[in-house]
């Protein structure tokens, strides 16, 4: 499903910056004193929370812990394996 | 307790419908060394790990693997949705579509279907780790066969990052295996 150029690219964002959460995590696993890595994972953190709130104002949740007006908006399609991700590619 | 998260952790795209890779991909969905076997291992193995940092990384991957075992059924969903019950017998999907339709059942590449005797949880953090390494080296090759068997962009780009997950996984469960031998010596010192 073609979800439009400026929800695409906003949610591919957050895709990038989740994804550097993950990273982040996995590495201050094993290096928990880290302190470089401690800032640059907080500090990907703020921005991720920034994208994160801006795409579920403009788009929909990403998880079910939102507030929703009348209709509850977690069930709106396009799930995310349904979404096509391939402009630009 | 888990959360679902209305995204993907890659944009798993497909350029055209090659029917064939589709069917090999199911290596990676249901067959031994797939990410649902991943999944199921870690998180079966961290209830008896003696230090934090390892209870984190195998709650953490095994967290990773199921987003992985999304993206490979988002792969296989899109490159069949579309295609009709000949085309699916033509790919030899034949026998998957008569009993499962175009659902995504976890079985293996030649429709076996999965089970918990693929994975070994047994106490000891030292033969559970490394039981981890050697999965993540066996999916890391699976990935490689299946990059050589499609010529489709988006599938070899997909899978070459899910690849790249196995190698950066192999590394911290290294460094896992090192911290808990560490752990380990102290112990004895007492």
């Amino acid at each position: 499903m073609d979800i439009g150029r400026d929800r695409l690219d906003m949610l591919m964002q957050l895709m990038a910056l989740e994804f550097t959460a993950v990273e982040w995590n996995l590495y201050l696993d094993t290096h928990p004193y880290d302190q470089e890595a401690l800032a640059l994972h907080n500090e990907n953190i703020e921005a991720l929370n920034c994208v994160k709130d801006a795409y579920e104002m403009n788009f929909g949740p990403i998880t079910h812990e939102v507030a929703s007006p009348c209709p509850w908006q977690w069930i709106q399609d396009p799930w995310p394996w349904e979404i096509d991700y391939k402009r630009g590619l | 307790m888990w959360i679902y998260e209305k995204k993907l952790q890659y944009p798993a795209w497909v350029e055209g419908c090659d029917l064939k890779i589709a069917k090999l991909l199911f290596a990676q969905y249901g067959g031994p060394d797939s990410e649902l076997s991943a999944g199921l291992r870690y998180l079966s193995q961290r209830y008896s790990m003696p230090i934090p940092e390892a209870k984190a990384v195998l709650t953490d991957i095994g967290t990773e693997e199921l987003a992985h075992w999304e993206i490979i059924a988002t792969l296989i969903y899109k490159i069949i949705d579309n295609a009709t019950p000949e085309e699916l017998v033509r790919a030899g999907m034949g026998p998957n579509y008569v009993q499962h339709g175009r659902d995504v059942y976890p079985a293996d590449a030649a429709g076996v279907p999965w089970t918990a005797s693929y994975i070994q949880a047994i106490e000891d953090p030292i033969a559970n780790l490394h039981e981890d390494l050697a999965a993540e080296q066996k999916a890391r090759t699976v990935y490689e066969h299946l990059i050589q068997c499609t010529n489709d962009r988006g599938v070899i780009a997909t899978l070459s990052f899910l690849r790249e997950r196995e190698i950066v996984h192999f590394q911290r469960f290294g460094e896992t295996l090192r911290l808990v031998q560490e752990y380990l010596d102290r112990k004895k010192c007492y």
